[in-house]
């Protein structure tokens, strides 16, 4: 049940090389070493690139991809230049119509042209930051909840533990029809495509913070039920005096968890609904064939990878923050 | 504000009456009446033949209509022809196929138009280098050691039954069931004595593969040459750029185009539901006006402007192929065998022989072709034929656009086909690679033509 277990258990059998911890020590383990594996990685990187001969061309090496990223960088700033062209045709555009038409109430309309690079990260973190705020804010009480009566436990545990382990990718066609169905105003404020990937990330999300939370709920330490009890605490009080303060580390671990899975989701939820975002820029690269796509495809993935590491550190620092069991933090 | 209009239009005619005539001059735009809806979203797949759409876009021929158009590629055929049918898409480049199929009710039961035929050609057959290599010694050769073409499926035909007889299954790829590539690829397969099988869809049976001895399956455009690399299929019938780019990438031999096969076929279409087309009325002409504009642009001047179309073809969010396997075949070239480069003036036509035109006798020969390979299960009519077309192909909202063209002299008289006397039937067609005639107005009388396929009264 328990899933930090996994993440929190040591190899204590197996002895591999360690270093000690001196100032030299620490200045190897934090500079050198990262950097060393780094630039391992990236050597065998580019000998390993060099011996694949893929139908679109050479496997990029870092140098390839490096350049990918300049251009892509160049494409946006291109973009841009149309997007404000767009924007000065249409206000000629509509004072012509408004001249010519007196009912007319000139409208200005969003930019038609493609997303670029940049512009599908930023959806891709909106979508991801969206669809996990609202599984907070659905798993968090429900956890809750859960943790505190074992009857609601009883009767909810068996639907978590099925849903759970089903790929988040098979509830995308069902998002996309449900959504479909109910969401049909014909001007729509929210795209359905942005609908589609969130739920399906809130979807993904919600059970890993689920279980933690009902886990850290029920493992309260007994001592601090009992102060509760003694005091007499209103029920209310006592989730937010004792239980949440003493479950957030399994709270914000549970969340840690959810948000990476939510990330790797989102990626292929986009790939394979082409809804707008990295995913989107990743299959759209590999439908194109051109000889550049692969190296466009590497660019994306190690910003994808970047991003997750980001998100990873930060609910990390967040965790730290309000966190008074710092013993329970990885 | 659609009440307000014969209010604004009795003002200025009153207006017109006590002399006011320079206040209340109708503007052409006033004619045609501003699009109801403005901003559109449009599907594609990454295939030139989509050019009218990224050429209308990026020229500002959908601006010049008072339209903001977003330009989506989709994942595949399906995707797109769900995403009309539910309203996330505006309109779509589609297979012919598509929206007679959905009208009919093969497949997904839609009600899908179409007032613009997109291009003529188009496509090519390629098959794998270990099957070219054994086709090769069947296919006569000219003076100067290359293959003569046309090479029809008589060279294949041996391979195909050595692997019949070896025990194995001649998979090749398609894009979609009822997809030009699907019908050209049995034309052609059929033409040559291989049968690609039948379709029994009252029997639940739409995998197309009964008595077949070429196993037909559904694989993505961009993802052929792929699929062809890794042996899955030996051979696909595909729009460009994805036979160029087996050569380039050296995967397969593209050994006819559908040109060939038959000369100036009619190929992709643009789709919009009838619903649409009921209640944007003004926005439908425009969509129209905008992409006959952009099929004009394409051809003018003997194909000038072919170079400019290609490198906008070719950023990633169009087609995204690399320039050079796009301008192949789009500057009316195409390279079969590497290095065996030809002239293919017509490979892609988007305006010229009236390729825009939506004639009813291009729709009837796809449901000819459904029948011939049993997607439709019973005998019809001609009638039928004939209403079915009706109901998809809409000549009527095309000549209401081209007409406005003309008004406008943005288009002449002469670049359209005679509206006063033009019935929607094509002139009986002679090109096809096995000589059969096609006459439209006698779909029957054209199944029974053909030694292979179901003919008038036979039902699987």
């Amino acid at each position: 049940m328990n899933i930090t277990a996994a993440t929190t258990g040591k190899f204590y059998g197996l002895k591999l090389p360690q270093l000690d911890t001196g100032i030299f020590g620490n200045a190897l383990r934090l500079v050198v070493l990262p950097v060393t594996g780094i630039l391992v990685f990236l050597l065998l990187w580019s000998v390993t690139a060099q011996k694949i001969d893929t139908s679109l061309g050479k496997f990029p090496g870092p140098v390839a991809v490096m350049e990918q990223f300049g251009t892509l960088y160049d494409e946006h700033q291109r973009s841009r230049d149309k997007e404000h062209a767009f924007y000065e045709r249409q206000e000629i555009r509509n004072a012509e119509r408004a001249a010519a038409d007196p009912d007319y109430v000139p409208k200005v309309r969003a930019y038609t042209g493609k997303e670029t690079f940049i512009d599908q990260i930023v959806t891709s973190l909106i979508t991801v930051m969206s669809g996990f705020l609202l599984a907070v804010a659905i798993a968090i009480p429900l956890g809750i909840a859960i943790g505190l009566s074992k009857t609601l436990n009883s009767a909810i545990n068996p639907i978590v533990q099925i849903f759970k382990p089903v790929s988040p990718l098979a509830w995308l066609p069902l998002v996309t029809m449900v959504v479909s169905a109910l969401y049909t105003s014909p001007d729509p404020l929210i795209a359905k495509s942005f609908l589609n990937s969130m739920i399906t990330v809130t979807l993904c999300c919600l059970w890993p913070m689920v279980i933690n939370t009902s886990v850290g709920v029920a493992g309260i330490d007994q001592d601090l039920v009992n102060v509760s009890k003694v005091l007499r605490l209103p029920a209310l009080r006592h989730v937010q005096k004792i239980v949440l303060p003493a479950s957030v580390p399994m709270i914000f671990t549970g969340m840690r968890l959810s948000l990476g899975v939510a990330w790797m989701v989102l990626i292929a939820a986009e790939m394979l609904a082409q809804n707008p975002g990295l995913g989107k820029f990743v299959w759209d690269e590999f439908q194109n064939g051109s000889s550049d796509s692969l190296a466009r495809i590497m660019a994306a993935v190690l910003v994808i990878g970047f991003i997750g590491f980001l998100l990873d550190r930060g609910m990390l620092m967040l965790q730290n923050l309000v966190s008074w069991d710092t013993a329970a933090n990885q | 504000m659609q009440w307000k209009k014969p209010f604004r239009k009795i003002a200025s005619s009153l207006l017109l009456l006590t002399g006011f005539s320079t206040l209340a001059l109708p503007t052409q735009a006033e004619e045609l009446g501003y699009p109801e809806k403005e901003e559109l979203t449009f599907g594609f797949i990454k295939l030139t033949d989509m050019a009218p759409i990224a050429i209308a876009y990026e020229k500002g021929f959908f601006e010049d209509e008072g339209l903001y158009v977003t330009i989506e590629a989709q994942a595949n055929w399906k995707v797109l022809l769900d995403g009309v049918i539910d309203g996330r898409l505006d309109g779509a480049h589609m297979l012919a196929g598509q929206p007679i199929a959905a009208t009919m009710g093969f497949g997904t039961k839609a009600d899908i138009i179409t007032p613009f035929s997109m291009d003529l050609n188009g496509n090519g057959i390629t098959v794998s280098n270990a099957i070219w290599e054994q086709m090769k010694p069947n296919i006569p050769k000219q003076a100067d050691g290359r293959p003569v073409h046309p090479i029809k499926a008589d060279a294949l035909k041996p391979v195909v039954e050595k692997y019949k007889a070896d025990g194995k299954p001649f998979n090749m790829g398609m894009v979609f069931p009822v997809s030009t590539h699907n019908y050209e690829l049995r034309y052609w397969l059929a033409a040559g004595g291989i049968h690609p099988g039948y379709y029994a869809p009252h029997k639940g049976d739409i995998s197309g593969q009964i008595d077949a001895d070429a196993l037909l399956s559904v694989t993505p455009p961009p993802q052929m040459p792929a699929t062809l690399e890794a042996g899955t299929i030996y051979g696909y019938c595909v729009g460009e750029p994805w036979n160029q780019q087996a050569v380039f990438k050296d995967i397969g031999v593209p050994v006819v185009t559908d040109y060939e096969i038959w000369k100036d076929n009619p190929e992709k279409v643009f789709g919009i539901t009838r619903e649409f087309a009921e209640k944007y009325p003004n926005t439908t002409v425009r969509i129209t006006r905008a992409l006959i504009r952009a099929a004009m642009w394409l051809d003018e001047n003997n194909n000038a402007n072919r170079p400019e179309a290609v490198k906008i073809l070719s950023q990633s969010n169009y087609v995204g192929a690399d320039y050079d396997v796009i301008a192949n075949s789009m500057t009316g070239t195409f390279e079969y065998e590497k290095g065996d480069k030809r002239e293919v003036p017509d490979f892609n036509v988007f305006f010229r022989y009236n390729a825009t035109y939506p004639y009813y006798s291009d729709a009837i020969w796809y449901l000819t072709q459904m029948r011939r390979w049993g997607q439709i299960s019973e005998d019809k009519s001609d009638e039928w034929y004939k209403e079915l077309a009706a109901r998809v192909y809409r000549p009527d909202i095309y000549q209401a656009a081209a007409k406005s063209l003309i008004a406008e002299k943005l288009a002449s008289t002469q670049q359209f086909p005679d509206f006063a006397t033009e019935d929607g039937f094509r002139d009986p067609q002679t090109h096809f690679i096995d000589g059969i005639v096609y006459n439209g107005q006698k779909p029957n009388e054209y199944i029974n033509k053909f030694s292979i396929g179901l003919k008038s009264g036979q039902k699987l």
